[in-house]
């Protein structure tokens, strides 16, 4: 390493930029660093934290949400980067006191134990459902592994998923 | 005040909401993100720290440059050895409540770094963002010193190690001439067993939001498992009264003894809101969540002679563990063989050494998840020897008292535990020889593991206040790690009560509410369930007596025994129709709320009269690829003998997610050090590798009957722990059955499993 003392002038942080997204159905306008995640963005600038930080670095699903429908880790976008899109966060999933179904099989399957993961498994579910692709346990089971439990609550949640697939094909919504 | 527990004392028999699957009471708040973490507390101004961490495992800081740090626009401070107040001087003062002996680790106290990724820094600012960046401008320089990490190389190198950790109990002294029934015995095993370094790696990474008052007083929101461990650290640390310092961690998102101490970024936390006399919060990155406890290291040798019957004859047991230089961190890893099977000449023995490391910390099930699963692959081992049956074997073994004591157990169903779980998974049909099942490719292999924990019970103190509404609160300072204490706790009150659950509510993780010890070591339902119990049934005694006293005689004189509570009523058990609500009795009496409180404490003398534990026998099937060595656990049955179960719901979820623990343990979870820097290379959940979905079966979980008066005035006996405990063995004892290779080193990774066959 150079033993030259280094420069006392670092770059000074970047100046806050304005961003609007459709949070949860309502258009939020932030000013924010543009090095802020979409993650951050959440939790600290519109105090919406249930969307979770387990890593920051893309690795644990913790952060997921839903960005128009399609399931996304927002600790690796910055929030400047979805500039006008709508995101669904684990407090946009009930509608009002009715929770979403995922939400209601999650209880009933006893899908979660410390509830640090959850907020991540119920949106990638709902990502999951949307893109109809599962088919069987194991296809679910494949299509969760980018959401880390280390409660280990996954036989729950794998059985809550199917349950609301199940409803889902029964009633013969649209998946 | 002291609620003297006796016998029979017990919790009623079933038909309240005791042993009913009751949904968790937090789920609404944890499926909708309402429940708040520790660094999901919202204040006004808050600060953020960010942590800088030591580059060397072993030396001397020549030199802090803070100067670029400091220049950034939106910095407030950058807290270093040389600027850090001055605070307690005594090892004593940093001990806290999990503390074992020796000097605890002091962040930013001087120059020294004692191990690879200790704080060095702290760099506090405006935003998370210009701290983490400035951070990075902090330039650190060392003076390195000779380092050791790696417990293979100094393995020679090692000491006894004392009592040094409240609850340890060192090996018992040997029984007889193990050595020489060893060397005369029919059928000789004699391996060495090895297991990873491996981190606990909650979900929710380690943060402290410290909230600084006007008045000097704090309001620290932690990642802990003991809130009043925490402000007892606080308050000696930083000598302040406890009436200044509450703290609560109402969620606590997994910690699995990881919240066991109070870690680095608690006290960086309150140092900088006390200095700067602002709040802040700092939380450890992911990279950061391997600098402080881990499950330690560690070497085994089992040694087994038998008869051609399958009696044990010799049973040596022997483990090397790390520890740090600066503490001495111990845990039971092979009293469990004694405990376990009866044998006459035993040897067991534990000895440490001292690396530059973190010092380890209790993980989910320490000591036993290590060594148990060495001595029940060393069993699996004998029983292929001897071409017996595994269960068989450990059934020729069986005992009904403790060889390590002489005390008979409390209760002990684990032959229920073999019988039953052995039933439900198809045992019968296996066939003995070793690649003898196959499916295509793929070798199928059937193993089968014993498990064993304690049954520890600690003293705790509950409040109650029932009120004209008919809603019951009651509360103790215990938490919830997901363990599910808030449900199992209002299930308690609720049928000591006769209320619905839904009547009750128990509030937790706050440092004001009455006293209870760190949440740990399976022993939450035992220790605050009984104070729990003791609570409710003074607030239903002095319902009775009120009731009694009433004008009209509702309860026509019947005697407390003679009463049921029932659906928020007092019932004449044999005369139904005589009955009166609680909220009438308590307007008759004129009160507006009725408020106890009580405290529990252990069936002392029974309890010293007998060995407590938890039993498990654990079946695991697995596939494994025979070109490519890759392992899938495709099935798993653990049958618990745990005593009465309060809620087998959560109670399933415990075990059934230690399962997953489990096959962490077996197949992917290791702490990968480079020993020339002496600094671990896979700080991360990419490289540090966790169960995932896909890696998770189906898993079946059976409680088997079993009847405990020794162990609390509820029979329950907790099953945090025992979950994980044969989980190991069975998979390791699966795979060589596929196999025919018995790889002794966890985790059983897929090289070594080729290695071997190739040999
Ligand atoms: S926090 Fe985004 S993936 Fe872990
Ligand atoms: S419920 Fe704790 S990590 Fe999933």
């Amino acid at each position: 390493m150079p033993d030259s003392p280094r420069s006392t002038r670092p770059a000074p942080p970047p100046e806050p930029v304005a961003v609007t997204l459709t949070v949860n159905g309502a258009e939020r306008t932030l000013k924010i660093a543009p090095w802020t995640s979409l993650l951050d963005a959440l939790r600290l600038h519109l105090d919406l934290t249930g969307t979770k930080k387990g890593c920051d670095h893309g690795q644990c699903g913790a952060c997921t949400v839903l960005v128009d429908g399609r399931r996304i880790n927002a600790c690796l976008t910055l929030a400047v980067m979805q500039e006008g899109r709508s995101v669904t966060t684990v407090e946009g999933l009930a509608r009002g006191d009715a929770l979403h179904p995922l939400q209601e099989a999650f209880i009933a399957c006893d899908a979660l134990q410390c509830g640090y993961c959850t907020p991540g498994q119920l949106c990638s579910a709902a990502g999951l459902l949307a893109e109809g692709k599962a088919r069987s346990d194991d296809d679910i089971r494949e299509l969760m592994s980018g959401n880390i439990c280390r409660c280990g609550a996954y036989p729950g949640i794998v059985a809550a998923i199917r349950s609301v697939m199940n409803r889902r094909a029964t009633d013969g919504d649209a998946p | 005040m002291i609620a003297k527990p006796r016998i029979p004392d017990l919790l009623p028999e079933p038909g309240g909401p005791v042993g009913r699957p009751v949904p968790r009471v937090d789920g609404r708040l944890k499926v909708t993100g309402a429940a708040r973490y520790a660094a999901e507390h919202p204040v006004p101004g808050l600060l953020h720290g960010y942590v800088v961490s030591a580059a060397i495992a072993r030396g001397r800081i020549t030199g802090i440059d803070t100067a670029a740090a400091l220049a950034v626009p939106g910095v407030i401070e950058v807290f270093t050895h040389r600027n850090r107040p001055d605070l307690a001087r005594f090892d004593r003062t940093w001990q806290d409540g999990d503390a074992p002996r020796g000097s605890p680790f002091r962040p930013l106290c001087d120059d020294e770094v004692q191990f690879s990724l200790q704080p060095v820094a702290l760099v506090v600012a405006d935003s998370p963002e210009t701290a983490r960046y400035a951070a990075r401008l902090v330039e650190v320089t060392y003076e390195a010193r000779e380092h050791r990490t790696d417990l293979h190389a100094h393995r020679h190198d090692s000491f006894t190690p004392g009592k040094a950790k409240g609850g340890f109990e060192p090996p018992p002294p040997p029984r007889g001439d193990p050595d020489r029934a060893l060397a005369l015995a029919d059928v000789r095993i004699d391996a060495r067993y090895t297991q990873a370094t491996e981190h606990h790696n909650p979900m929710e990474m380690h943060a402290t939001t410290a909230v600084y008052h006007d008045d000097g007083t704090l309001t620290v929101y932690d990642k802990t498992q003991g809130a009043q461990n925490t402000r007892s650290y606080i308050c000696k640390v930083f000598g302040l009264p406890a009436s200044a310092v509450r703290v609560l961690n109402p969620f606590v998102g997994g910690a699995f003894g990881s919240g066991l101490r109070p870690q680095h970024q608690l006290f960086l936390a309150v140092m900088a809101a006390t200095q700067l006399r602002r709040p802040v919060r700092v939380e450890l990155s992911r990279p950061q969540m391997f600098s402080f406890g881990h499950r330690p290291e560690t070497i085994q040798r089992v040694a087994l002679g038998a008869r051609r019957d399958g009696r044990l004859t010799a049973l040596i047991h022997e483990a090397v563990q790390e520890s740090s230089r600066h503490e001495t961190y111990v845990e039971i890893v092979v009293n469990w063989s004694g405990q376990q099977y009866r044998c006459d000449n035993v040897r067991l023995d534990y000895r440490l050494v001292r690396l530059d490391r973190a010092t380890p910390l209790d993980q989910r099930a320490p000591g036993a998840a290590t060594g148990v699963p060495a001595i029940e692959m060393a069993m699996d081992e004998l029983a292929f020897a001897l071409d017996v049956d595994p269960v068989d074997l450990r059934l020729r073994n069986y005992t009904d008292t403790d060889p390590n004591t002489g005390k008979p157990f409390s209760s002990k169903e684990l032959r229920a535990c073999f019988a039953q779980g052995a039933e439900r998974f198809g045992w019968a049909r296996r066939r003995p020889r070793p690649r003898s099942m196959r499916d295509g490719r793929e070798l199928i292999g059937w193993g089968v593991a014993a498990g064993v924990w304690d049954a520890m019970q600690g003293r705790a103190t509950a409040r109650a206040v029932l009120g004209l509404d008919g809603r019951l609160t009651v509360s103790s300072a215990t938490a919830d790690i997901g363990t599910g204490t808030y449900t199992v706790m209002s299930q308690i009150a609720a049928e000591v009560l006769g209320l619905p659950v839904e009547a009750v509510t128990f509030r937790l993780g706050d440092s004001d509410l009455p006293t209870a010890p760190i949440e740990g070591g399976s022993w939450t339902v035992s220790t605050v369930g009984s104070a729990v119990k003791a609570v409710c049934d003074r607030v239903r005694a002095r319902l009775f007596d009120l009731a009694s006293a009433m004008d009209g005689a509702p309860l026509g004189g019947a005697g407390a025994r003679d009463v049921t509570f029932a659906g928020g009523h007092i019932v004449v058990t044999a005369d139904p129709v005589r009955r009166v609500s609680l909220t009438d009795v308590m307007r008759s009496g004129g009160l507006p709320a009725i408020e106890e409180e009580a405290m529990s404490l252990p069936y002392m003398v029974a309890r010293s009269r007998h060995t407590l534990g938890t039993h498990s026998a654990v079946f695991a099937e697995v596939r494994v690829d025979e070109d490519l060595g890759t392992v899938r656990v495709t099935r798993v049955v653990s049958a618990i003998a745990a005593g009465r179960i309060i809620n087998p719901r959560t109670a399933a979820s415990q075990i059934s997610g230690a399962v997953v623990w489990g096959i962490g343990m077996a197949l992917e979870e290791e702490t990968i050090f480079d020993h020339t820097l002496g600094r671990c290379m896979n700080h991360d959940l990419a490289e540090y590798h966790v169960p995932v979905n896909a890696d998770v079966p189906e898993i079946d979980v059976i409680f088997v009957d079993e009847r405990d008066t020794v162990v609390n005035p509820l029979g329950a006996k907790g099953v945090g722990e025992i979950g994980i405990v044969g989980v190991p063995a069975a998979i390791a004892n699966a795979i060589f059955h596929a196999t025919g290779v018995r790889v002794r080193d966890l985790p059983i990774t897929l090289d070594k499993i080729l290695m071997r066959q190739e040999e």
